[in-house]
């Protein structure tokens, strides 16, 4: 299918210089994300965040001055930006008590016997071992990953490799880099949670892969998080090089129980001239989380960047992945998988600008709501007047589990050129009770019948992970036809 | 009749508008091969469909033997863990799920033991030969752009492979070309010869069954067996069509 947008209300400038200063002017100009400009004010501005506690976050961070700076900066901004209309509802979300998200004080955090019974139980059907339950569930001493991830560190530096926490990034040998890529990508202006993500981030990864090296293992921020401890509002700054090329994981699938239930985090990923990204993540947020993610990735010329994105748990999760497709020939691939279920409304998706010539993006996801979770897909595929020749093909499918539950599909195409070729296929369906009793007629009870039905449907995304991956993906996504997550 | 696998006993079944069995009785012994003719909407993949418990179908009356055990009241995976199977009249198509893993899980369930891998690999390999499946096939989603043809020796193989006790074809030949008939047919008679199973072949076209034993042949009409005999009620049926029986 060939599609030409001429007359939408939006306008791009022509004239684009390939910069990053103009990348941000086009997203915001443009984003049916931006969470900016609304005039509806449900939440009147909190006061609770102050100058003092985001100089003594920066303090005990040994933050250089500019970043002190920006951070108050980022604090401005977020006291003056109002919280999203659209989507879904996040009133849950207490913002009079922001502080407490950012500074949950060593009470909030609670002891063992205060998390709850499904937490503790999922950490053993996902068999996670025993040494981390308490970690995961925060209430813990640190999992002691230390040392594997001190071991994957040496590995890859033998390489030139640089993998490290943002925060002693920021102080070492690559101070400099950091703050020329820091929040460019996804400046807190963006929307209200990019703002306060400025304010007060803390933890999260820097890689920097340089020119032309191939990082054979991928890298798990699962160990160097459990070592550093995980945050909210974790960054992770991954730039890789020219010619470069990389496989960075993130996530794991034990649900992160905190009292706190609010996840700002943010991503900037760099893909330069002819590099390679897989940026893979499963996240599995325990029930009460609201996840407001932001993550971005910039491609360059012949670079070529690759999401995997497995989305589970969490209460409220608005999460889509933006690719810019600067230079020619640049390419992105998005393979996501989404699954709500009781009590739960995920709205997910991801957004292609194509910017440079030639530029091409191939989406696929797959949705699945059970027990009256809602499942929104939400895309938005812009062709700049600069891509000409470009492609983009979008393909989603949502399966719902039952009659109670939901699956919406808000595609977004904004084509300002004649010279491409952009398809979307979309399609909604529930397991077929013909199919279930096919397998149960070979021997197959019912309810594992529909988790192999349901196990086959997101095969797709499956295959795209390294197998111990799949693996606990396989397993979440039989817990969660159990119910019992 | 020999020793008995299968009792029907006065079975009536109906769907949402309607009975379509009507008081059915029949008996299958064991090795028995028993063939089920009949013209379109006779009821003969209702019958089917409700031994092996099909939920679509409500039996309405009457009652399924197996084994000396009355199975009316199971669900379809339990009978089949008792030993039936049946052959799909329209295979169903499971993206993402492999054939090998679909058999294999299947073999798993229905033994309750963890499978020998190479053993079965090496069955999976020699049975797929036997029907003709290339070998790709064990790693293809199951049936998920399969022709009509390689959908029915897939479902031949997942007989071979299971050896049930008792198995039901439903139309397995029909919509066939005839090189694809003959591989069916190869696969039934591989069945019939190294176990010790029964079937009921459900069909109206009489071609697959030139090349198998038939120990007896019902006649289906409107939901009632309406005449049991032997072979020869085929090439009746062959020359002569149903109308006898439908007058009756």
């Amino acid at each position: 299918m060939s599609d030409t947008v001429k007359d939408s209300a939006l306008h791009f400038d022509p004239a684009i210089d390939n910069d990053t200063d103009d990348i941000n002017a086009i997203l915001e100009s443009s984003s049916i994300y931006d969470f900016k400009d609304e005039e509806t004010d449900f939440y009147k501005v909190d006061e609770g965040l102050t100058e003092d506690i985001v100089k003594q976050i920066s303090k005990e961070k040994h933050d250089p001055k500019w970043m002190q700076e920006f951070r108050l900066k980022s604090l401005e901004l977020y006291k003056k930006i109002q919280i999203p209309d659209w989507g879904p509802p996040i009133d849950g979300l207490n913002m009079d008590n922001i502080v407490t998200y950012v500074r949950p004080n060593t009470k909030m955090k609670g002891s063992w016997d205060e998390v709850p019974e499904e937490i503790k139980s999922a950490f053993d059907k996902l068999g996670i071992p025993q040494a981390e339950h308490e970690y995961l569930a925060g209430v813990g001493a640190q999992y002691d990953s230390e040392l594997v991830y001190h071991n994957l560190q040496d590995h890859v530096a033998q390489q030139g490799v640089i993998y490290s926490d943002l925060e002693s990034a920021l102080n070492g040998e690559y101070a400099e880099m950091v703050k020329e890529y820091f929040m460019k990508l996804v400046p807190p202006t963006d929307h209200k949670f990019a703002a306060l993500h400025g304010a007060v981030w803390s933890g999260g990864s820097f890689v920097y892969v340089p020119k032309g090296v191939k990082v054979e293992i991928p890298l798990q921020s699962y160990f160097r998080l459990n070592a550093k401890g995980a945050g909210q509002f974790e960054h992770t700054l991954i730039i890789v090089d020219e010619g470069a090329d990389l496989h960075f994981i993130e996530g794991c699938s034990a649900p992160k129980w905190n009292v706190a239930n609010l996840h700002a985090g943010c991503v900037e990923l760099y893909v330069k001239k002819n590099a390679k990204l897989r940026y893979s993540t499963i996240e599995n947020w325990s029930k009460n989380m609201y996840n407001l993610n932001t993550k971005r990735a910039l491609v360059e010329e012949g670079g070529r960047m690759e999401w995997v994105s497995g989305s589970f748990g969490s209460h409220v999760s608005y999460l889509y992945p933006t690719t810019i497709l600067k230079g020619k020939n640049a390419v992105c691939d998005y393979t996501g998988i989404t699954f709500a279920g009781k009590g739960q409304n995920l709205d997910t998706g991801c957004r292609m600008v194509h910017v440079g010539k030639n530029t091409s993006s191939l989406v696929t996801t797959k949705s699945l709501s059970k027990d009256g979770g809602i499942g929104t897909f939400r895309s938005s595929v812009e062709i700049l007047p600069t891509a000409k020749k470009s492609k983009s093909s979008v393909d989603c499918q949502s399966l719902m589990l039952d009659d109670i539950s939901r699956s919406d599909t808000i595609p977004e195409m904004d084509v300002r050129t004649d010279d491409c070729d952009i398809g979307h296929e979309a399609k909604i369906g529930r397991i077929s009770d013909d199919a279930v009793f096919y397998l149960m007629s070979r021997g197959i009870p019912e309810d594992e019948a529909r988790a192999m039905i349901v196990s086959g449907f997101a095969d797709p995304i499956s295959k795209e992970l390294p197998l111990e991956y799949a693996a606990e993906m396989n397993n979440l996504i039989k817990l969660e036809m159990e119910g019992n997550m | 009749m020999s020793d008995s696998l299968l009792k029907i006993e006065n079975l009536s079944a109906s769907i949402e508008d309607g009975e379509i069995l009507k008081n059915v009785n029949l008996e299958i012994g064991k090795s028995e091969t028993h063939v089920l003719l009949g013209p379109n909407g006779a009821g003969k993949s209702t019958l089917g469909n409700s031994i092996m418990g099909n939920p679509v179908y409500t039996i309405t009356e009457g009652k399924i033997i197996f084994e000396g055990e009355d199975i009316t009241g199971l669900s379809a995976d339990k009978r089949a863990k008792k030993g039936m199977f049946m052959s799909f009249q329209n295979p169903l198509e499971v993206p993402g799920l492999s054939l090998e893993s679909f058999i294999r899980n299947a073999i798993r369930q229905q033994s309750g033991k963890p499978i020998k891998l190479m053993q079965f690999k090496k069955q999976l390999e020699e049975t797929m030969e036997l029907l003709e499946i290339d070998s790709s096939y064990a790693n293809r989603a199951l049936n998920v752009g399969f022709s009509g043809g390689e959908k029915k020796k897939a479902e031949i193989l997942q007989m071979l492979m299971l050896s049930p006790k008792f198995c039901i074809l439903d139309e397995t030949d029909s919509g066939l070309d005839v090189d694809a008939v003959r591989i069916v047919g190869k696969g039934i008679q591989e069945y019939q010869k190294n176990t010790e199973g029964s079937l009921l072949i459900i069909t109206h076209n009489a071609k697959i069954l030139e090349s198998l034993r038939v120990d007896y042949t019902h006649i289906i009409v409107k939901g009632k067996i309406v005449a049991t005999g032997g072979p020869e009620l085929i090439e009746e049926v062959n020359k002569n069509g149903f109308e006898r029986f439908e007058e009756e």
